[in-house]
């Protein structure tokens, strides 16, 4: 009975090669949410109205936009961007054209996150920093990020974990990785196996990522005695 | 000779959505340079808000304040920022950097102030061995206990080179003995550097302990001003006797049932036997009756005094009493 879950070679290769894609879906795509993300979070905390650099119009406009975009849901924002995937990439489908859309949705996402970590950081050490004649950049650079670094690591586990979820999403309408092979073989063609294989594979990444931000956040902290 | 800061009618309003506090009211106060000035209140007093407004954390709404001599209410920000590197600060809570080591803590302000990293780190170094971790420098905060985090604090502050320090309620979380520890070093460096220390508190023990000038503020107004020995002679204002018979309150009631009768007749009215006798066992007594007088430069009369609990040290002020040529007496039942 177990010969029904025989993958063949063609098959495994394929999966692979999906298992590959989807991570580089998700690296590239969390990268360059980051690259968004990282620096509107820092400006929803510097700017907000009790913050170092109080600009309470540019704080409400970006936690409007943040608010719209988290309001969509992925797969609808994903349609939305099609147009805009197929001016940057060329194209409407594939991994490429994925990583643009996923960007757009995890970005605002990031932002909350980065928002949250840097609220943590103890206002009296802040207050510390500016007692000594630190400027606002050296406070962001040096104080809030530093002091939350480990917040900060913590979110971005949370952010790839999240971005893996989508590009498996993101297989319903063309996406590429693992999301589409277990949609085309696995939904369409009914064959049980592929569909088994793709949801262990990403059972597998899911831990990889989560085993890595968990271990560099404890190596990097050290606030913990011991 | 000018202050090292002048605070001039100084007000400040926090204002929101539906209440409006008024934590500081037309306060205006000279520090001199050198000075270890205390500033004290029960909490809620404004004194928190009032040190913040002396490097301008906290921006006055009314009032200015001079830093030798120079309006801060005139600087631009990068004047300010300047000027803040001058005046350094400490904090109940220590506000250490906890992903730092001791070492990069000490070496902070100076990298905000652009010093090259190898000098920094020589500078720390200094003022770690000054502060007595040198031995801490590769430590992160979360290891060390809080006297130990006030001194690694203290030694950020030296590290700013700074002509002011700013102690927020800085031994507030520390026990007695740390406290006195931390106090003892803050004179020191007073000592070394001529630095100005402003010392805010609520604890009239600390103010007796360091400071050579008091300031009271009670409900966001100053309650009275002077040297720390004229106000805890005389209080003047409702806030300051309130503050000094606080202090007063902790001095342990006698609970020994032993009492003697001393009796007068030779020695010298000018010879002060129950100081040195108290001096000498350094144990308190209590004089519950005191009827004497000089006759001729001869002090004649009787005194009853209940003696400390340790068997000991009675015994021994017992003795003292005798080879002064006293005549010592046992009471039973003088105290219930």
């Amino acid at each position: 009975m177990w010969s029904e879950f025989q993958l063949s070679g063609a098959e495994i290769s394929m999966l692979l090669e999906a298992a590959g894609t989807s991570v580089y879906m998700t690296l590239a795509s969390t990268l360059f949410a980051y690259i968004i993300g990282l620096p509107a979070g820092i400006l929803l905390v510097v700017c907000a109205p009790r913050g170092l650099k109080p600009l309470p119009v540019l704080h409400k406009v970006l936690d409007i936009i943040v608010n719209i975009t988290r309001s969509v849901p992925f797969l609808i924002l994903m349609l939305l961007a099609t147009p805009l995937a197929r001016a940057i990439t060329g194209k409407s489908y594939g991994a490429n054209a994925t990583i643009i859309s996923l960007t757009l949705a995890a970005a605002p996402f990031v932002a909350r996150l980065v928002e949250s970590s840097l609220l943590e950081v103890d206002k009296g050490v802040i207050e510390a920093a500016q007692s000594m004649g630190a400027g606002t950049w050296s406070i962001v650079c040096k104080v809030l990020i530093g002091e939350a670094r480990v917040s900060l690591i913590v979110g971005s586990t949370i952010a790839l974990g999240t971005v893996l979820g989508y590009t498996a999403m993101s297989g319903a309408i063309g996406g590429g990785g693992l999301g589409d092979v277990a949609i085309r073989y696995g939904y369409n063609r009914w064959v049980t196996r592929i569909l088994y294989a793709t949801v262990v594979l990403l059972v597998i990444l899911m831990q990889l990522i989560q085993m890595a931000g968990t271990g560099l956040s404890k190596k990097l902290d050290k606030r913990l005695t011991d | 000779m000018e202050p090292m800061i002048r605070i001039e009618n100084v007000s400040k309003t926090f204002k929101s959505k539906d209440n409006t506090v008024e934590a500081l009211k037309g306060i205006s106060l000279d520090i001199g340079t050198g000075d270890i000035y205390g500033i004290i209140g029960m909490s809620g007093a404004g004194k928190s808000t009032l040190v913040r407004c002396l490097n301008f954390l906290e921006r006055p709404t009314e009032g200015t304040i001079y830093v030798e001599g120079k309006d801060l209410s005139a600087m631009s920000g990068r004047e300010l920022l300047k000027m803040r590197r001058s005046v350094a600060m400490i904090f109940q809570h220590f506000n250490l950097l906890m992903q730092r080591t001791v070492l990069d803590n000490v070496c902070f302000p100076m990298e905000i102030a652009g010093t090259n990293k190898k000098e920094a780190r020589k500078k720390a170094r200094e003022f770690l061995k000054i502060v007595d971790l040198s031995e801490k420098e590769k430590a992160y905060p979360a290891q060390l206990s809080g006297g130990q985090k006030q001194r690694v604090a203290i030694a950020r502050a030296l590290a700013m080179d700074p002509k002011i320090l700013l102690c927020d309620e800085a031994t507030s979380a520390l026990d007695p003995t740390t406290t006195k520890s931390i106090l003892a070093l803050l004179k020191d460096i007073h000592a070394k550097y001529g630095i100005t220390i402003v010392i805010i508190t609520h604890s009239m023990e600390v103010v007796q302990e360091i400071c050579t000038r008091v300031a009271i503020i009670d409900g966001g107004e100053l309650a009275e001003s002077g040297t720390v020995e004229e106000v805890f002679a005389s209080p003047k204002s409702r806030a300051a006797r309130k503050l000094v018979y606080q202090g007063e309150r902790k001095v342990a009631m006698m609970k020994s049932k032993r009492c003697i009768r001393i009796v007068f007749s030779e020695n010298s009215s000018f010879e002060p036997v129950i100081a040195n006798m108290v001096l000498e066992c350094k144990a308190s007594v209590n004089i519950l009756l005191a009827d004497t007088k000089d006759i001729g430069g001869t002090a004649r009369g009787q005194m009853v005094l209940q003696l400390p609990e340790d068997v000991q040290v009675a015994e021994r002020m017992i003795a003292y009493l005798k080879e002064r040529n006293l005549a010592v007496e046992e009471l039973t039942d003088y105290v219930e």
